[in-house]
C-alpha cells in the first residue's frame, strides 16, 4: 500500500486518541460524560467488521463468477479479519455495558446482532472446514456468505431499530433520533472510522500478497 | 417458451412426487422431526411440572421446539439424495430449478406436518393461551413457510459437504434467527390478551420479505451448489 496511506492512518489514529479525550462524547449518561469515550474506537470497529463481511461476500461471488481460486482466498482472508473485528466490537461493547449498563451481558438487540455476526463467521470456518474439495468448498463457502449477508443486514440495521432495548437508536430511546451526533462527536468520530477502514484494508492486502507468495512458492516447489 | 416452463413445472412436481413417495415408504426425515418434537415438548412439560408459563415464555418455547426439531429433519431431503447416491440422476433428470422447487416444496409439507403435530401437543401438555387465534395462526404459517424457504438452500450445502453431522443446525441458526425472532415477538402478540390482528402486521411483513429475500436468494444461489 502507498506510503502517503500510511502515513494517513498514523495521522488519524493519533487524533482520534488525542480527541477521544479532548473532546466531548456523544452521549451524556448519569455516570457521566467519560464512559462513552469508547464510542469512538467501538462503533468504527463494529461497522468494519460488517464491511469486512461485505467484502467477503463480495470476493465469493467474484469466485461464482469467473472460479478462479484467489477470490476464494480473499474471502476467507476478509472473513478472518472480520472475525477479529467482530470479536474485537463485543469486547469492547461488553466493556462498555459493565459501565454504562451495570453488567457484561444485557442481549439488547443490537449487542445480540454482534454475537450473530460472530456466529455466522463461525459457521462459514465450520462449513469450510467440512469440505475437503477445493473447488467445492469455494462455491459452498460463497454461497454461504451471501446469506450470511443477507441475515448480517436486518441483525444489524433493522432488528435493533424495531425492538426496545438499551442501545440508542432503539424505539423507546428517550432521544428519539435516528442517527445523531453534534460536530464535536463527528470530528472525531469521523476520522476513527476512516483509521480503522484503512487499517483494515493495509492489514487484508498485506495477507492477500502473503497468500500469493505462499502459493507461488509451493507452485514452485512443485 | 412455453413448453419448457410446462416441463419445469412437471419436473419440480415429479421431484415433490417422488421424495413424498420415498418418505412414505422410509418415514425417515417425518419420523426424526416427529420423535424430536415430541421428546422436546415432554422435556419441557416434565421440567416444568404442571408450573404455568408467562406467555413470552410460552411463545419462545414453542419456536424453539419448532425450530430445533425442524432442524433434526430438514437436511433429509437432500442428504438422502447424497447417500442414496441418486442425486447425479436428480441433476441429469431435470433442470437445477425444477428441483430446488421440488425439494422446497416437499420441505413445506413435513414443515406443516410439523407444525400440526406440535402446537396441538405443546397446547395440551404445557399450554397456549392464543388471544387472536388469527393472528397466531397467520403468524404460524409465515413463520414455518419462512423455514422453509431460508433453510432449503442450507440444506442442499450441507448434503454437499463431506462431515454433515451437526452442520446443519450450526449453519441455520444464523440465518433463521431474524425469522425467529419476528416469529416470537409475533406469537407473544398474539397471545397477549385483547390484540388485535393489525397489532401483529408489522411482524407479518418482516416474515414474508425476509421469506421472499431469502427465498430468491435460493433460487439463484441454487445453480451453484447443486451443479459442481
Amino acid at each position: 500500500m502507498h506510503m502517503i496511506w500510511k502515513l494517513l492512518v498514523l495521522v488519524l489514529f493519533i487524533w482520534v486518541i488525542i480527541g477521544a479525550w479532548l473532546f466531548e462524547p456523544p452521549m451524556m449518561g448519569v455516570e457521566g460524560p467519560e464512559v462513552y469515550r469508547i464510542f469512538y474506537f467501538h462503533v468504527p470497529v463494529a461497522l468494519v467488521t460488517f464491511f469486512a463481511y461485505g467484502l467477503a461476500m463480495y470476493n465469493g461471488l467474484m469466485y461464482l463468477n469467473n472460479r478462479r481460486l484467489e477470490y476464494d482466498d480473499r474471502s476467507v482472508l476478509a472473513a478472518a479479519l472480520g472475525t477479529i473485528f467482530c470479536a474485537l466490537a463485543t469486547l469492547s461493547g461488553s466493556v462498555f455495558a459493565k459501565f454504562a449498563w451495570r453488567s457484561f451481558w444485557n442481549w439488547d438487540p443490537r449487542e445480540t446482532s454482534i454475537v450473530v455476526l460472530l456466529l455466522i463467521y463461525l459457521a462459514y470456518f465450520a462449513l469450510r472446514s467440512a469440505v475437503a474439495d477445493a473447488e467445492r468448498r469455494a462455491a459452498l463457502s460463497a454461497v454461504y456468505s451471501v446469506l450470511g449477508f443477507i441475515s448480517a443486514v436486518f441483525t444489524i440495521f433493522i432488528w435493533p431499530r424495531l425492538t426496545p432495548g438499551l442501545h440508542p437508536g432503539a424505539p423507546g430511546d428517550s432521544s428519539g433520533k435516528f442517527i445523531s451526533m453534534s460536530t464535536a462527536a463527528a470530528i472525531v468520530f469521523i476520522p476513527s472510522l476512516l483509521a480503522f477502514t484503512i487499517l483494515f484494508v493495509w492489514i487484508y492486502s498485506l495477507s492477500v500478497r502473503i497468500s500469493r507468495l505462499e502459493q507461488e512458492r509451493a507452485e514452485k516447489e512443485i | 417458451m412455453r413448453r419448457s416452463s410446462l416441463i419445469w413445472r412437471a419436473r419440480s412436481l415429479a421431484v415433490l412426487v417422488k421424495d413424498i413417495k420415498s418418505e412414505l415408504r422410509t418415514r425417515y426425515a417425518a419420523g426424526a422431526i416427529a420423535m424430536f418434537a415430541v421428546v422436546t415438548i415432554v422435556a419441557i412439560g416434565f421440567s416444568l411440572g404442571g408450573i404455568a408459563l408467562d406467555i413470552n415464555l410460552q411463545a419462545i418455547m414453542l419456536w424453539l421446539s419448532i425450530y430445533f426439531a425442524a432442524a433434526a429433519g430438514l437436511g433429509q431431503s437432500f442428504i438422502k439424495e447424497e447417500e442414496a447416491k441418486t442425486s447425479l440422476a436428480l441433476r441429469i433428470y431435470a433442470p437445477s430449478g425444477a428441483v430446488y422447487n421440488g425439494k422446497l416444496l416437499f420441505n413445506l409439507i413435513i414443515l406443516a406436518g410439523l407444525g400440526l403435530l406440535i402446537v396441538p401437543l405443546f397446547a395440551l401438555l404445557i399450554g397456549l393461551n392464543v388471544a387472536s387465534y388469527g393472528l397466531f395462526l397467520t403468524i404460524l404459517t409465515a413463520g414455518l413457510i419462512g423455514l422453509a424457504c431460508t433453510t432449503t438452500l442450507i440444506a442442499a450445502i450441507v448434503a454437499r459437504a463431506s462431515v454433515k453431522s451437526t452442520l446443519f443446525t450450526v449453519m441455520a441458526f444464523p440465518i433463521v434467527l431474524p425469522l425467529l425472532v419476528l416469529a416470537i415477538k409475533g406469537t407473544q402478540k398474539a397471545l397477549l390478551a385483547g390484540v388485535l390482528f393489525s397489532d401483529g402486521i408489522g411482524e407479518l411483513l418482516g416474515l414474508s420479505s425476509y421469506s421472499a429475500v431469502m427465498l430468491i436468494a435460493g433460487m439463484l444461489l441454487f445453480d451453484y451448489v447443486w451443479n459442481d
